[in-house]
């Protein structure tokens, strides 16, 4: 569902479009497949559709972690009840959805038609100017000699030519939704119309009214509407694909929640374009998001605050103040106010470092107990599965199992340490069971090592490697203060947010560089031995 | 026997100015130090004759390694140890003492085997040493005020 075409900017000729800001793409198939949607925040809850899905997926209630995770000990079942509970966001994002589907719809076969009937238009303007002629004076023509019927050839092959560029440059799936058009694109498609309208314009002025005998001529002529148009298509290469290829912005995006900082290089793109591509990148470079990593900090923040109550002695009271010089007087109040319960903090005797450091202590000791058995027990369990050869299996054609029942056969074994291990790094709520049995199944299949196998869970990988309902594809605004359509500068800041954080990014132009030769002979490599010595005398 | 202090008499090699300078030189200006006569006898072991001190540095040796001198572009040699109770320590050279001459031949500007040849002559009994070290200076400074 996240790789559905939505909005225009895929299109060469993408026309005006609504110009609206539309924060997110949804597709038909939306509200359909909503119903199998995972957790979205930390408010929401989980929908469970009636195939067993993973019991391990059940989590957070208001953000607290639920810990209903018995499934190392206890055998599958499919129970038949499944938990459907919407909370008001997500009323709210369904009814949206529905709004906006049919509306998307539109505005996308609206450019896609727009962007046909330009192509046709170009494409059958040079057949008409060669067809008109025969049909409206056949009998005035000049006889097509063999340098015109030359001209014909390569008629042809141009607009073949033409035909597969047009098709490979801009007739592919968009693979994402943007806000606003391509500038560029609508700057060529207009471009397209003028040019091809103004040979219409000569052509029936010049031509038709005329009734021109050269045809010849006006071969030539269709020939060199051709030229013209290859050559605009090689504008568009350079405008739209060969101009941003060269690095010359680097931009620094950080993840607001728990600050993994990352750097790339872009060439010189409009804001938006430049968001789609971080935006790529982060699936690939950022570890995935876990909200349950975050409240340890959170909680700390509240014990900062709590325990510190400002009481007002005086016996003035900041109450709703009317006009100018009381209201000063209220706000300069609150001020005082918060400035004492600063001080007031920063002066108390606070032991909480020393709680977070032997804390801190006692979780990376206990990760990495929880970690060695893990270790030993997949090691252990990958013994027990050995893959059968082409011989033995005509020999013996007995206990024979496909990877998949292989998996679920040494799968208990491992479970129960794997399921410690999870709770322990809080990822619990990442993998289900199914999940962990599939990439069983695939490391059997492939001869991976028990540490290969591991690699996945010891350490988060990026967003894509989790099932789909982590990846928000649909859920991604772009809020900048300078316009989308612009182009980045330097020391540009906006931001990308998603659902429960997030990237802040800042663009910094890549620095000119000089640089200088300097030539070293072969020859002038001379040493000397440094000496000192010592002699008694 | 220690000698008695003495500003450095003109030499081959050296000049009198009336400067009283660091040990560092500028290349082609006289050297002014002030300097400590010291009066060896050699000690026959065996079939040697020994001073009991080792020296190091040289014109031809490396001057950065030098752990004794002020300078580190100082060529010159330098009392690298002194045997205890031998006889350079009973005539009061010590450690890090910047030899300035040997029985009247300049030391400030000679190879590492020069100075020890200079040093280990077999038909002298007696080598009369001029050496120089930071506290000398300081002394006379503080004499002078």
């Amino acid at each position: 569902m996240d790789t559905e075409s939505t909005y225009s900017g895929y299109s060469y000729y993408s026309g005006r479009s609504r110009g609206s800001h539309r924060h997110g793409e949804r597709s038909r198939d939306h509200h359909k497949s909503r119903s199998k949607d995972g957790s979205r925040s930390e408010k929401s809850v989980t929908i469970n559709a009636p195939p067993a899905e993973p019991l391990l997926g059940d989590s957070s209630v208001l953000g607290e972690e639920v810990q209903d995770d018995n499934w190392g000990e206890t055998t599958t079942a499919v129970t038949g009840t499944s938990e459907h509970s919407l909370s008001q966001e997500d009323i709210v994002r369904i009814t949206k959805d529905l709004e906006d589907s049919v509306g998307l719809d539109c505005r996308r076969y609206f450019t896609l038609t727009l962007a046909v009937v330009l192509g046709l238009l170009v494409f059958l303007t040079p057949l008409a100017f060669l067809a008109l002629p025969h049909l409206l004076w056949p009998d005035k023509l000049l006889v097509c000699g063999t340098a015109c019927e030359g001209l014909f050839i390569s008629v042809a092959f141009k607009l073949l030519i033409l035909l597969l560029a047009m098709w490979a440059l801009f007739f592919r799936a968009p693979r994402a939704g943007l806000p606003r058009v391509f500038v560029f694109r609508v700057l060529l498609a207009v471009l397209v119309l003028l040019f091809v309208v103004s040979y219409w314009l000569f052509y029936g002025v010049r031509i038709l009214d005329s009734q021109d005998e050269n045809y010849q001529g006006i071969v030539q002529y269709a020939v060199s509407l051709v030229d013209a148009l290859l050559f605009i298509h090689y504008l568009a290469i350079v405008l739209l694909e060969l101009r941003q290829l060269q690095p010359a912005f680097s931009v620094c995006v950080t993840r607001s929640t728990d600050g993994e900082t990352r750097h790339y290089n872009l060439g010189q793109l409009s804001i938006q374009r430049a968001a789609l591509a971080i935006i790529e990148n982060y699936y690939r470079d950022f570890s995935v998001h876990n909200p349950a990593l975050l409240t340890a900090s959170k909680s700390r923040a509240a014990k900062h605050l709590a325990g510190l109550k400002v009481y007002n002695v005086d016996g003035e009271f900041p109450a709703s103040p009317a006009t100018g010089p009381e209201n000063n007087a209220a706000t300069g109040l609150a001020h005082s106010q918060s400035r004492a319960m600063i001080a007031a903090a920063a002066r108390r005797r606070d032991t909480s470092h020393n709680e977070l450091y032997y804390e801190e202590v006692e979780h990376e000791r206990r990760v990495r107990k929880r970690k060695a058995r893990l270790v030993v027990a997949v090691e252990e369990a990958f013994t027990h599965i050995k893959r059968m050869q082409e011989e033995e299996q005509k020999k013996a054609p007995g206990d024979v199992m496909d990877p998949r029942e292989a998996a679920q056969a040494i799968f208990p074994s491992m479970a129960r340490s794997l399921q410690k291990y999870l709770r322990t790094t809080r990822q619990q709520h990442c993998h289900s069971m199914e999940s962990i049995q599939q990439h069983l199944a695939f490391c059997i299949t492939n001869n991976m090592t028990p540490k290969a196998f591991l690699e996945s869970y010891l350490t988060p990988g990026p967003t894509l490697q989790y099932g789909r309902e982590r990846w928000l594809a649909r859920q991604w605004t772009l809020v900048s203060e300078a316009s989308v359509t612009s182009g980045l500068k330097e020391g540009a800041i906006f931001l990308l947010k998603c659902i429960d954080f997030s990237l802040v990014v800042t663009a910094k132009r890549i620095p000119y560089i000089q640089l200088s030769e300097e030539f070293i002979d072969p020859k002038s490599h001379k040493f000397v031995l440094r000496l000192q010595s010592e002699t008694s005398v | 026997m220690k000698g008695p202090l003495s500003y450095l008499q003109p030499g081959r090699n050296t000049k009198v100015s009336d400067q009283s300078e660091t040990m560092s030189f500028i290349p082609g200006q006289p050297v002014t130090a002030v300097v400590q006569r010291i009066e060896i006898r050699k000690l026959r072991q065996g079939e040697h004759l020994i001073l009991g001190f080792s020296i190091g540095g040289g014109i031809d040796q490396d001057p950065g390694q030098n752990p004794f001198s002020e300078d580190k572009s100082d060529k010159g040699i330098y009392v690298t140890r002194v045997t205890p109770e031998g006889p350079a320590e009973v005539a009061g050279l010590m450690m890090g003492d910047k030899v300035m001459q040997v029985n009247g031949w300049d030391m400030t500007m000679v190879t590492h085997d020069q100075a020890r040849k200079r040093l280990t002559k077999k038909n002298e009994d007696v080598v009369r040493l001029l050496v120089t070290r930071k506290s000398l200076e300081q002394a006379v400074k503080h004499s002078m005020m």
